[in-house]
């Protein structure tokens, strides 16, 4: 799987960061999401999967 | 047919509690759910019929949607209040109250000081504050308020630490924020009070200007020293962190506590995992879901006809995502009036959906998870000193909470 954040609609909610640590940050200036692994292992999935469906601005879009 | 003979018959919203138990939505709200039918007139207060949507995923559906507008100036937006209607146009552009890329503009200026990370680095001065309140009311008088004893000081000491407003001062913007999130207030006691604390906030912005802290109120004081904003724009940020910033954790707090406190096995639950971190951050998901204080909202204006749930809901009308409603789909939450801090309940709109949501949720999830984690492990004995039935909601305002919560160990 890989993941692509869109900045420009990421409203630093957190919600990604809440699901998936492992894979999700925030930048420190300004909250906006940062992947720390753009393309994560199987067993992280089902979390990734989670951060996607709570992101409130649909900023994370998943590539299978 | 005539206009007023259609309206006469639609259902009233908010619908009144009257239920048997005042934890749950209100019963005539929950009638109208229906997942073939998501969206549908109602009449609101001041007799105005805008659209409202109460399934899970139509909401989330519209509060994400750019033809949807969160500016209460515009055609059809369906005010909460009458002193929200009569002062709509006058209203400064801020953060809860602007769209599209005026909205990033405000968003970002607030998003670094709120962000997850940070607000896990405030864990242990939570934990600190919670410690000493919780002590402090051991030491005091039993039976107590729990209101004034935790839920209310708890918030308020944070949101002054992070905005840089002297604690010393909380019982004058307390007062005030009751009277902001009160529904009923005349519209000059609303202008009066929103003028208040403006004034008082600038008053600490321009203090900041020439003695800095590390605090947001200081961030805004340099923008305004740039010339990046200016002190109008900047001062009903300040205002509306402040009374967001404490009000909503505190009613939640109490409301949690008597939620609980009701239901003894998932009480007991709690303790049992009460050193459980991921256990007790779903709970307080669960929490939010069933409690959904902010009961009145989301509002939106329409700026461009869209079809939702098989109706054309055309610009210049208004739509109302009831919060509540949505978080007690049983679509999305099998269920809904079972208490279950194991269900998955993060996927909930306690917070709002979309670009408006909560810019403050990850503070509150710190506090709530703090507090519920430790308050029960420390007094195992609490329990309620009032009859449930004596207790008085409060409906009439915008954060759905509890007056005052007599609580004994
Ligand atoms: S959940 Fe979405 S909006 Fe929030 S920080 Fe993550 S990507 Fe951004």
């Amino acid at each position: 799987m890989k993941i692509v954040i869109d900045e420009e609609r990421c409203v630093a909610a957190g919600q990604c960061v809440s699901a998936a640590a492992k894979v999700f940050d925030q930048r420190e200036e300004d909250g906006i999401a940062v992947l720390l692994d753009e393309r994560p292992p199987a067993e992280l999935a089902p979390d990734v999967r989670q951060a996607a469906a709570v992101c409130p601005a649909l900023a994370i879009r998943i590539e299978e | 047919m005539t206009e007023t003979a259609t309206t006469e018959e639609l259902p009233e919203f908010p619908a009144p509690r009257l239920g048997k138990c005042p934890f749950a939505p209100p019963p005539g709200l929950l009638e109208l759910q229906d997942a073939d039918k998501p969206v549908r007139r109602v009449r609101i207060w001041d007799g105005t019929t805008p659209w409202l949507v109460t399934t899970h995923v139509a909401q989330r559906q519209i509060l994400s949607d750019p033809r949807l507008s969160a500016t209460i100036a515009r055609d059809g937006y369906p005010h909460t209040t009458e002193a929200m209607k009569v002062h709509a146009s006058e209203m400064q552009p801020s953060i809860n109250n602007t769209d599209g890329a005026e909205h990033t503009r405000w968003r970002r200026m607030l998003t670094s000081s709120f962000t997850r990370p940070r607000m896990q680095k405030l864990r242990p001065a939570i934990q600190q504050i919670t410690d000493d309140l919780i002590d402090k009311m051991l030491a005091g008088p039993n039976p107590t308020e729990l209101n004034e004893a935790l839920s209310l000081p708890l918030p308020s000491l944070m949101i002054c630490e992070l905005l840089g407003v002297p604690y010393d001062d909380h019982e004058f913007f307390q007062e005030h924020a009751g009277v902001t999130n009160a529904v009923f207030k005349s519209p000059e006691a609303s202008a009066a009070t929103a003028a208040t604390l403006r004034s008082y906030i600038s008053g600490l912005i321009e203090k900041k200007m020439d003695d800095p802290g590390e605090d947001v109120l200081t961030d805004l004081a340099e923008r305004v020293k740039a010339g990046d904003l200016a002190m109008e724009e900047a001062a009903p940020l300040g205002h509306i962190l402040l009374v967001a910033g404490h009000d909503t954790s505190a009613n939640m707090i109490t409301l949690g506590t008597a939620l609980l406190l009701q239901n003894p096995e998932q009480l007991a639950g709690l303790r049992e995992h009460a050193h459980d971190e991921k256990y007790v951050a779903n709970a307080v998901e669960e929490l939010l879901r069933y409690l959904t204080l902010p009961h009145l909202l989301a509002r939106r204006a329409v700026v461009e006809d869209i079809e939702l749930g098989g109706e054309t809901i055309r610009a210049g009308e208004g739509v109302i995502a009831s919060l509540p409603a949505a978080n007690w789909d049983p679509v999305a939450f099998p269920e809904p009036a079972t208490l279950d801090l194991a269900r998955a309940a993060a996927h909930h709109l306690a917070f709002g959906w979309g670009p408006h949501q909560c810019v403050g949720q990850q503070l509150a999830r710190v506090e709530l998870q703090v507090v519920f984690g430790t308050l029960f492990r420390r007094i195992p004995t609490l329990r309620l000193d009032a009859e449930l039935d004596d207790l008085k909601f409060k409906e009439d305002s915008q954060a759905y909470g509890i007056y005052e919560l007599p609580i004994a160990w």
